[in-house]
Formats: structure tokens, sequence, C-alpha cells
């Protein structure tokens, strides 16, 4: 049953994956995701469901490598640092073409950082989650609504890629409330005839692996595992437009830096500057097209991250030159405010494209 | 013709790996008889380690995951969380599980995992080409200790079933031999409970077979097995080192 509730983003993604059937929760505490741990402790025995803490966020994605195995939908989460320590296990998983969840609640690094929103593992997350040649899908919330949501679209295609899947939040939704409508508990049939979970002496085994010794074998599984990666490029890119009909200045942003365009491109307009919003809710596959749609009425884009600058290096690529690519960003914990961007917007709407 | 003897259905028909004289063959086949005779085949998943048995997920004839170095014990307890029916056991060497995957052993045992643990303990690392392992012997040569394990900055061997004796989630914990007949007789029982122990759900068993590794180690076969008799053993002493389920021996020990 549907219900409206008012939730920590962090919460809401935990309950979300609850009802969207993961009933294998495998964590580490770590700031600032840590309530989502808190909550499946309290929630899983209540559901028939195991939440276990780990020794570390290795442990724990290997422990989801095997619940994921068996066939069942498992899910860690952690933050920026624990992520790094995950990466051998998500190469693992890709490598095996095990699904699952992966959650990533960022905050600033590098090293151990600090604690504040970020937005600095865009590259660790779309360009390089572990060793080799793989990819992960990457969903990028913006409200405490999607991140109850996309869970379950992450479960979900997970398994009907046999890829892993994360979702990439920052401090800022994991720690917000907002209210939001919980979607009702849903069954899960998928079936996994491939899933290490007992030959029950009536088939042959079955075997999860990423070692292939042989070169030529190798790479066909590779280019086999690329073959599904471009159906997922094809299929299942998603954006949300705002404003964009008409807008002149394009602003790509996702997360929480797309709430702080949205007011600052609304007070834009009421001076008369046509801005408008592309947000990414697919970091990878990368909305490509949606992009090239939005830009093709504007005069320039302007990308706006919490980091240094990461995707604006994928609208570029994009984008190809067609437009002019400018770069707004706070780093290392810091956030800007809508003032902050509607100024970039007011210089680039003066300057004009050069 | 009467038949005497069968390769035990737990294994497949693939061939071995592993160098001449190896006691890998003799522990899968320990291994494998016993699954068969406890009829569990059909519910069992193997992890396979990062090491010479990596690829033990071709020779066991049950469902198999292969696990990043030194974790089998995380991976088995998302199995065994999983597959509440399940017989989850690892296999692996001293580098995977007393080196890199030293955390993911120590933990597992203190939550009790219902799984098996089958601990080889050659002293070496094998598939690399036989460098220092944490559980080479003081004063052994191999490629990275090449004038001999020095104690001094190198460190001491660990002995891994004492230390997991001291936890209180340890079910059973038994360090065998594969050196001679009556051991490998002994190591076959200790097998056997391990898996007796998870199919009664007592928790975390560990059995830790020394064995040898001519290859590495420079020797042959029978100068290997002497070896493991005279270094090995007095360092790695056999027996019973925690079983808490025994009838009247008041917990074990050696």
């Amino acid at each position: 049953m549907e219900e409206k509730v008012l939730m920590k983003g962090n919460e809401a993604l935990a309950e979300g994956a609850i009802r969207a059937g993961c009933r294998h929760y495998f964590g580490y505490p770590i700031t600032p995701q840590t309530e989502i741990a808190a909550y499946m402790s309290r929630r899983m025995p209540h559901v028939g469901g195991i939440f276990l803490q780990a020794e570390s966020e290795i442990a724990a994605v290997n422990m989801v490598l095997g619940a994921a195995s068996a066939g069942v939908r498992a899910m860690t989460s952690s933050s920026s640092p624990g992520i790094s320590l995950k990466s051998e296990g998500i190469s693992y998983l890709a490598g095996s073409d095990l699904p699952c969840v992966i959650v990533n609640i960022q905050r600033a690094g590098p090293g151990l950082g600090g604690i504040q929103p970020s937005q600095a593992d865009y590259y660790l997350a779309t360009k390089s989650p572990g060793h080799g040649d793989l990819h992960m899908l990457v969903f990028a919330p913006s409200t405490v609504q999607e991140m109850a949501d996309l869970i379950s679209h992450a479960f979900n295609k997970a398994d009907e890629y046999r890829v892993p899947a994360m979702i990439l939040g920052d401090g800022m939704l994991g720690q917000m409330m907002e209210p939001v409508i919980l979607p009702a508990e849903r069954e899960v049939k998928t079936s996994k005839p491939w899933a290490a979970n007992g030959h029950q002496n009536k088939r042959p085994h079955n075997i999860i692996n990423s070692l292939f010794l042989e070169a030529d074998i190798l790479e066909n599984r590779i280019l086999d595992r690329y073959k599904r990666y471009a159906v997922i490029e094809h299929n299942e890119t998603r954006a949300e437009n705002f404003m964009t009909d008409d807008a002149k200045i394009l602003i790509i942003a996702y997360g929480a830096s797309a709430r702080i365009a949205k007011s600052a491109l609304t007070a834009a307009r009421k001076e008369g500057i046509a801005a408008g919003l592309l947000r990414p809710i697919t970091l990878w596959p990368f909305p490509v097209k949606e992009i090239n749609a939005a830009a093709e009425n504007a005069r320039d884009i302007l990308t706006v991250e919490l980091s240094m600058g990461q995707m604006v290096t994928d609208v570029k690529l994009a984008v190809q030159g067609r437009r002019p690519v400018h770069f707004f960003g706070r780093t290392g914990g810091m956030m800007p405010t809508p003032e902050d961007v509607l100024e970039e917007i007011r210089k680039i709407e003066r300057n004009g494209s050069i | 013709m009467k038949v005497v003897y069968e390769k035990t259905s737990a294994l497949t028909d693939q061939t071995l790996s592993y160098c001449p004289g190896c006691t890998h063959g003799v522990i899968h086949k320990l291994i494998g008889e016993t699954l068969v005779e406890l009829d569990v085949l059909g519910r069992t998943v193997g992890i396979a380690p990062v090491g010479c048995s990596v690829l033990a997920y071709n020779f066991f004839n049950v469902d198999m995951v292969q696990a990043p170095h030194g974790r089998g014990p995380a991976v088995a307890t998302g199995l065994a969380r999983s597959l509440p029916d399940g017989v989850i056991f690892t296999y692996q060497g001293d580098g995977d599980l007393a080196a890199i995957g030293t955390a993911e052993t120590v933990h597992a045992a203190a939550r009790g995992e219902n799984i098996v643990i089958i601990f080889i303990n050659n002293a070496i690392y094998g598939m690399t080409g036989g460098q220092m392992a944490p559980t080479t012997m003081p004063g052994q040569m191999t490629q990275t200790s090449p004038y001999g394990r020095d104690t001094a900055t190198a460190g001491y061997p660990v002995r891994v079933c004492e230390m997991l004796a001291t936890l209180d989630g340890v079910a059973y914990a038994e360090r065998v031999a594969a050196n001679t007949v009556p051991n490998i007789r002994r190591a076959k029982a200790a097998i056997k409970r391990a898996f007796e122990n998870q199919v009664a759900r007592r928790g975390f068993s560990i059995v830790e077979v020394l064995a040898i590794c001519p290859t590495n180690w420079g020797m042959t076969p029978i100068d290997s097995i002497s070896w493991l008799t005279e270094h090995m053993i007095p360092y790695y002493p056999l027996g019973v080192y925690k079983d808490k389920h025994a009838e009247n021996t008041g917990g074990g020990g050696v």
C-alpha cells in the first residue's frame, strides 16, 4: 500500500529497498550514510530479512557478492572513502555478471576529506568503478522521493541486465527530510537460473566466476558484456527537462546541485533570462541524446557540480563542440547558493558566447 | 569385473591443474567423499580462493563461486545468509586466509557463521611462484625470503587454529596433515566432522590441513613429506583446538 510520510533521504532509500524486495543488507558505518544501516537494522528483523554489520566495506561488498551469487536481491551502502574500498568487489561483481545495488552517499574527498556533501565521485562511479573494462548502472536521485523510487528501479534494471547498479546520492540528499510517497511493496519474481544456490542434483553445477586465463575467451566475455552495455545505453538513459524548451542558457546538473540550479534559473527567468535545466537521472548511461535535444536551441551550456568539474567532461563529449560549455562548481563540501549560480547565469547572459 | 574403487561423484572429470606430488588433489577427494557420504551435494555451494586452487570451481561437482583474494569467508557469509538450507564451504590457502583475508576469517569466525573453512597451509604462496607466506617457517627460503625468513624483519608464522580457537563463535577447529596415510584418514574424519557441524547448524568450523608444495619448496614429493613432518608439525601441532559440541571432552583442546 502506498503511504505519504516525512522521512530523511537515507531512510526513504532504505525503506524503498525493502519494498523492492531487498532482504539482504550488508554495511559498515560511515557518515553521512549511517542512517541506512541503522534503518535496516531496525526493519530487517520485522520483514524476515538479514541485516549484517560487516567488519569492513570490503567484507560488506563481498557479502553482497555471495548473496547475489545465491540469487537474492542484496545491497550495501557507504560514503566516498568506503566506496574506494568497495572498488575491488564492484569489479568482481561486474566481471561475474552479478546484479546488486551499491549506494554511495557522497562526502568530500580526497582521503578522509570531510563529511559535507560532494559530487566528486562522479568519475569513480561512471568511469572507473573498479579495475578492468566495465560499467555499472549509475542513478542520481535529486529528491527524497527519488531516493525511494530509484532504488527499486536500480534493483529491477540490475536484475534485467545482470549488472551491478549504483545509487549516487550525496550527504545533502541523505540527511534532508521531505515528504515522500512510499511505493507499495512489490513481489519480485526474477528467474535466475544461473545462481549458485545448490543444483539439487537436477542440473549441471553453476559457476560464478570472473577468471578466464585464455585471453581470447576473456575478450569474448567482455565483448558480450559490452553488447549488453550497448543495449543499456540505447534503452535506459533518463533525464528531467525543466524549462528547456525555450532555454538559451542550458544548465546541466544532477542530484543536490540540480536543486540549487532550479532555484537559480527560476530567479533568472524573473530577470528575463531564458534559462533551463537538463537533469541527468542516469549518469551511466549518460543522457547524450537528451542533452543534445535540449541544447538544440540553447546558446550556452553551464554545468554545475559539487566538484572541480567531472561530469562537465561528459557534457563536452556529448555536444562535441557545438555549444560552449561553461562550468561552475564548489568542492570540499562547500555548497553554492542559488545566488552564486544566478550570478554565473547572469555573467554568461552578459558576455554571450565567445 | 568387480569395482573396488571409484572416483567420488563430487568431483568432475576435469583434469586437475595441480603439480605432480601436490596434496590439493588428495584433500579435494576427502571433501568430495564427505559431501557424498552426507548426501549434501545438491545443496552445497563451494567458494574457490585466489591461489593454486582458484580453479577448484571446475573440479567440484557442486555450485561454485570464485571469490576475490582473501574474501572467501565474506562471500560465504553472503551465501549462508541467503540459503538457509545451504551447505557452504570455502577452500583457502595460507596467503588467502591468513594474510590478505585475515579480517574476513576472524570476523566470520567471531560471528559464528554457519560455514566450513578448509584451510590449506603449505607455508608458501604457490601460484605466484613461491613467495613468503604468513605461515612460512622461520629460516625457510622462498623467492621473497631468499636468505631464509628472518623473524627480526619478517616476523613469525601465524598459528591460525590456535588464534581462532579463542573466539566464542567457533564451533570446531582442528589441524590435520596430509603427510601419511593415518594422518590423511584423520584429515577425512576432521573434514567430515566440520561438515556434520554445518548440517546440524552448529556454527563456524575450520579444518587446517598441513600440505606440501614440492614445486616451490624445490624438493621431491617424498622429501617434501619429510620436511612437513620434521619442520611444520613441531611448529603447527596437530589436534583438535576446539570442539564445542564434542561429547565428554569439555570442549576439546590439544
